[in-house]
């Protein structure tokens, strides 16, 4: 048994060769960031509706939704690419849960008073079928890209990496999504919101999953 | 709050890392040194979770398969044994996991295989020893009532027919019938 152990070591040794380091976790997180932020940028300036976007931003409920899914979507893209590590806290994933819960509880209470003011209208389908297809619109190309990126790390625990991956790109999606949204959100709004946000995270939990060659 | 390591664990740890270092640019020897020098190490971790020297093995073969997938993961500006010790405990809970799986998967239950809790699931079970004891009680009664049982009740011939293949009469068939019952039931009633 020992022998097969060094005889494993020959192997491996044998088989080495240079390796490219990957750069600190922070700096990958940042520069996946940078290209998405500023592609989403450009869409915003190109193809949303801005003064009605800034006539809505008045709302400081609005602002809150804007910061939750934002922070939500730079926390967790930074946790995952810290997570991949072997040698990094547990604690990472830990970053984005408080963000996501404002985020959360921001459209939940401006649903709720809209709820209460329109009644039954609250409920209808229509847009929010549109924002459903923005998020996994937005949230597969994104997802994609960052899993691309994490799976270099070749991380132990790769279904957790994606998991909270996926969790950054549907805030950001979300976050886009609120440039191209011409009304404060409604319960089926935030409901299709979550469902989305929980078809990319699972989705690249599945994906992820799978153990890197 | 970090406590700090002694000296001996801090020039060691420095030294994997160069090792480590030198193996990422290419350093085959750098690379050789290394994991024959942390093997101890690993086989110390892994000993913490499990007792059997082949499986402590095992965990020692998997760790230093994931460390070699792994290696460009590692950044030499930081402590090496906290990254060596993670994919070491990773892996040993992957082994632990797994060992699990495959015995709750294959339970070893030798009463499993004879009887279940339902007594509907024992039918077929009782059938084949109710089968063995009535054999046996058939097995047990004098020859002339064995024989008109067998020809009248098991083969379920007609009396006429038992009486013609046995040269018995029929009515001595029929006493010896219900003398071989009544025997069965005393018999089987005190088992």
């Amino acid at each position: 048994m020992q022998d097969a152990t060094h005889r494993l070591i020959e192997r491996l040794v044998e088989s080495t060769g240079p390796v490219r380091r990957l750069r600190p976790p922070a700096v990958r997180a940042a520069l996946w960031l940078l290209a998405v932020l500023g592609l989403g940028a450009t869409t915003i300036l190109l193809f949303s509706d801005l003064p009605l976007f800034a006539r809505r931003a008045r709302d400081p409920k609005l602002d809150l939704e804007l910061v939750g899914t934002l922070l939500t979507g730079i926390t967790a893209v930074v946790a995952a690419f810290h997570l991949s590590l072997p040698d990094r806290s547990a604690l990472w994933a830990l970053l984005p849960p408080p963000w996501f819960a404002l985020w959360i509880a921001s459209s939940a209470y401006s649903c709720y008073r809209h709820w209460i003011s329109f009644g039954p209208d609250g409920w209808a389908i229509g847009e929010s079928a549109e924002c459903f297809r923005f998020i996994l619109a937005a949230g597969v190309p994104l997802g994609v890209s960052l899993l691309v990126l994490l799976r270099r790390s070749r991380p132990l625990a790769p279904a957790r990496v994606a998991a909270v991956g996926g969790l950054g790109v549907a805030a950001l999606a979300a976050f886009l999504l609120q440039f191209f949204h011409p009304f404060d959100v409604t319960f089926m709004d935030l409901s299709v919101h979550l469902v989305a946000v929980g078809i990319v995270v699972a989705v690249s939990t599945f994906a992820g999953g799978f153990p890197a060659k | 709050m970090t406590t700090r390591a002694p000296d001996h664990e801090l020039a060691r740890d420095q030294n994997w890392s160069r090792l480590m270092a030198a193996a990422q640019d290419g350093d085959r020897a750098a690379y050789e040194r290394l994991l024959h020098e942390i093997l101890p190490f690993i086989h110390a971790l892994a000993a913490r979770q499990h007792r059997a020297p082949d499986r402590i093995e095992d965990v020692a073969q998997e760790v230093l398969l994931t460390i070699h997938r792994v290696r460009h993961t590692y950044d030499p500006s930081r402590p090496f044994s906290p990254w060596l010790a993670a994919i070491a405990r990773r892996r040993s809970i992957d082994l632990l996991r797994r060992r699990g799986r495959i015995e709750a998967a294959e339970t070893s239950n030798a009463e499993a295989y004879e009887t279940f809790a339902a007594p509907v699931a024992n039918r077929q079970e009782a059938g084949r020893d109710a089968k063995a004891t009535l054999g046996r009680a058939v097995a047990g009664l004098p020859p002339r009532q064995r024989q008109a049982l067998e020809l009248v009740k098991l083969r379920e011939l007609s009396l006429a027919d038992a009486s013609r293949l046995s040269g018995k009469s029929a009515g001595a068939l029929k006493v010896n019938v219900h003398r071989a019952l009544k025997a069965l039931r005393a018999r089987l009633k005190a088992e």
